[in-house]
């Protein structure tokens, strides 16, 4: 049974110092205001793991939360590059980050095993890329019924899973709909989770699509209104695309980003 | 005749290589501004594929990113991104993946990974791969959408992160890729097509009052050109206003 309690209080019993934790939003249902709370709790060392690491992935990288990134796409879609991202590879600012980078495929399927319990994914990927050089979990596979050569890559198992949905019952059900991205299969990966809702009900009704995570998957559920700004909860909210545009501005230069963070703390 | 810029030309240009009926899947960006003009002009069943797990998209204003809400209400479709990759794109069930590059090569190579050779000491951190390695794997074929300028069309890329034709011809059946891979490069100055014997990108096409030295200037190879050289139609009123409308 999820225990539904305030942000605070879920962030710091979910995520700890060096964990092995997503923030997972396929552009739509992105945790931001947890990730804000996460910054505010000063969390150190933390293995950032994501398939679009975007805003809140630079926000925490620049506030020097995350030692390694996890991930298969870091931008700010839509805009360009993430500015605080691009200074921790290239300059090791405010601390190095290490890098460990797959495809979106890759990605999708490593969580995919993670959630299923199993060790490795199978998938017809990265052939005759340059990542395998670079990323060491890629590894050929041959199929053990045609002699085809595959690709595995390892189950990405999480210390801990963030995500944010429309709705929870009073028990903690959760219900997410629209682009419902990798969210079930990141909840399914990791040892604890916290999922921030738009709002509780006292009953989920139906909704066609809807992807529903039982209360008894889910650790924490915090009521956060509007806990996915500046990107959106389908139903509640419109993706605010200026304060996409404006990011762009704010973590160009150290100086404008420490202001930026002196207003989250 | 209504005048246009270089990039409508170009966006135009891609547009009408998409065919009606046909499954096209999606970069954001330009590729995604052509194939919404097609969906308004030739092509009005041209099937949009996001991978953010849309399918089917009719999106009545453009997206700014592969993800938004415009995107997922008018889907035919709406699928988790394990599913839109493993069922979708892995089986070979899609006929165009459409994408930009930062860096491109004479072989089609796609490069948005790291500028600089050293991948742990980039000149320039790009976003990197996302969807593209197994876009530029799996679908029947493959166009792109770049300008054109001596330090996006290089020799070779400094980081393979999709492939195109690797080294030349015949690399791509080695790795048992299916798709045909990159069929057309579309850019603000004209059109490169792989040459069937060599797979080199040669250009083919060039758009009205673009001169070839300009087109040679801006590619960063020996660019070779096609003895079939032909002029790029202009857009016509139509188009434009149709593109327009939509980057309003």
């Amino acid at each position: 049974m999820a225990t539904i309690a305030p942000l605070a209080q879920a962030v710091s019993q979910v995520v700890h110092d060096g964990d092995t934790v997503a923030f997972e939003g396929f552009t739509h249902l992105i945790p931001f205001a947890a990730g804000h709370e996460v910054i505010r709790q000063g969390r150190r060392d933390l293995t950032l793991v994501r398939m679009t690491p975007d805003v809140i992935y630079d926000q925490l990288i620049g506030a020097g939360c995350a030692r390694k990134l996890v991930f298969s796409w870091g931008g700010n879609p839509g805009v360009g590059s993430l500015h605080r991202f691009r200074d921790a590879v290239q300059n090791g600012w405010p601390t190095p980050l290490e890098l460990e980078e797959h495809s979106h495929a890759g990605m999708a399927n490593r969580y995919v095993a993670a959630a299923s319990g199993l060790p490795f994914a199978v998938l017809r990927g990265y052939m005759g890329t340059d990542l395998p050089k670079q990323t060491a979990n890629i590894a050929p596979i041959t199929c053990p019924f045609t002699g085809e050569v595959l690709t595995a890559v390892p189950a990405l198992r999480l210390d801990s899973a963030v995500i944010h949905a429309q709705r929870a019952d009073r028990k903690g059900n959760v219900q997410l709909w629209g682009i419902t991205g990798v969210q079930k299969e990141a909840v399914l990966a990791a040892t604890r989770s916290l999922v921030t809702v738009e709002e509780i009900v006292d009953e989920l009704e139906p909704r066609p699509g809807a992807v529903v995570l039982p209360s008894w998957v889910v650790d924490y559920v915090a009521e956060v209104p509007n806990g996915a700004h500046p990107s959106y909860a389908h139903d509640y909210s419109t993706r605010d695309n200026d304060y996409y545009q404006r990011w762009d501005e704010i973590s160009k230069d150290r100086e404008s980003f420490r202001t930026w963070l002196e207003g989250v703390a | 005749m209504t005048d246009y810029t270089a990039d409508e030309m170009m966006t135009v240009a891609a547009a009408r290589a998409l065919t009606d009926g046909s499954v096209c899947f999606v970069g954001i960006g330009l590729p995604s501004t052509a194939a919404n003009l097609a969906r308004r002009t030739h092509a009005p069943d041209l099937v949009l594929v996001y991978e953010s797990g849309t399918i089917g998209s009719k999106p009545a204003t453009l997206p700014l990113s592969i993800g938004d809400g415009v995107l997922a209400d008018s889907a035919d479709s709406l699928v988790s991104v394990p599913e839109i990759f493993n069922y979708w794109l892995q089986p070979g069930r899609v006929d165009v993946g459409f994408l930009g590059a930062a860096q491109l090569d004479r072989f089609g190579n796609i490069n948005t990974t790291v500028i600089g050779d050293d991948y742990r000491d980039p000149k320039v951190r790009l976003p990197g791969a996302g969807g593209a390695p197994e876009i530029a794997a799996s679908c029947r074929e493959v166009f792109m959408i770049v300008r054109q300028s001596p330090r996006a069309f290089v020799e070779r890329v400094d980081f393979v992160t999709s492939l195109g034709f690797g080294t030349g011809k015949g690399d791509r059946e080695r790795l048992g890729l299916k798709g045909r891979g990159p069929q057309l490069v579309i850019t603000d100055l004209g059109v490169l097509r792989p040459d069937p014997d060599t797979c080199e990108l040669t250009l083919t096409q060039l758009h009205p009052g673009v001169d070839l030295a300009t087109a040679k200037a801006k590619t960063g190879w020996d660019l070779r050109v096609s003895p079939d050289l032909v002029t790029t139609e202009r857009p016509t009123d139509q188009e434009l206003a149709a593109l327009r409308d939509l980057t309003a």
